[in-house]
């Protein structure tokens, strides 16, 4: 049994690097490509308007996504945390969780015809872990969400 | 229903205040995608079974707390806020919350 520990934790280590890395890479390309196709919504978060805006209708709209750190990081951000400081593995996943809420707020928002979101807040909650060993969590929820509105004169020149 | 998170109702005028109104909901996922989530969870990136979860429950909060809204026969919730708690394992409690109004 000892011995099977030894053996399996480096696999799942190297594994999870791995494929981990490979995963986060992939997931920052397909966030460019969305955030650059998504830009014809302009998401704001202060929620009083310029007097010039009239808006015709308004709706809440949301984006959340639950992203989970691989196993690799989870280990190296528990070392690293014994000396404290900036845990730099850890950031670059609630990074990619946020701008992925955003793209799907947005994505919301533009299919059913806004072009501008007002009183953006975002959100996160850590979510318990599934085996119940509190051995790190299960995941970290990221939610987005603010008031769709559409206006009668556009957005003008302003912005 | 107009739901907003802004004070006001953007465009419109508040007439009438009713108070508070609220919806809640705990959900979990049944046990195979909390095993699939569990090993997703070894090389990360996003747990699309717990994504849906949340996104189903909040869905949920906010029906009931509109339908709490109709009751009192406001025809918008404004200033809307949500809370999530993890209450269990696998089981995440959504709160939604705002404030019912008459808007024209």
């Amino acid at each position: 049994m000892e011995l099977l520990v030894l053996l399996v934790t480096p696999v799942m280590l190297l594994g999870a690097w791995i494929s981990g890395g490979m995963l986060e890479r992939r997931h920052l390309k397909s966030l460019l490509l969305l955030e650059s196709g998504s830009s014809g919504v302009l998401a704001i978060t202060i929620e009083d308007l310029p007097p010039d805006w009239h808006v015709e209708s308004c709706e809440l709209v949301m984006g959340n996504v639950v992203i989970s750190q691989d196993y690799f990081k989870r280990v190296a951000a528990s070392i690293k945390s014994i000396f404290g400081g900036n845990i730099g593995v850890l950031e670059p996943l609630l990074e990619r969780a946020r701008r992925e809420a955003l793209i799907r707020m947005k994505g919301v928002a533009h299919a059913r015809g806004y072009d501008t979101i007002i009183n953006v807040r975002i959100e996160t909650a850590t979510l318990a872990s599934s085996r119940g060993n509190g051995k790190g969590t299960a995941g970290v929820e990221i939610l987005a969400f603010g008031t769709a509105i559409s206006l009668s004169n556009g957005r003008g020149a302003k912005v | 229903m107009i739901i907003s998170n802004t004070q006001e109702v953007p465009g419109k005028t508040i007439v009438e205040f009713f108070g508070l109104v609220s919806g809640s909901t705990v959900r979990a996922k049944h046990i195979g995608k909390d095993i699939m989530a569990s090993l997703k969870n070894v090389v990360g990136g996003e747990l699309t079974g717990y994504t849906e979860l949340l996104s189903e429950a909040r869905g949920e909060a906010i029906r009931r707390m509109s339908h709490q809204a109709e009751d009192v026969g406001a025809n918008a919730i404004v200033n809307v806020r949500f809370a999530t708690s993890s209450v269990a394992q696998g089981a995440a409690e959504l709160f939604a919350y705002g404030t019912a109004v008459t808007v024209e």
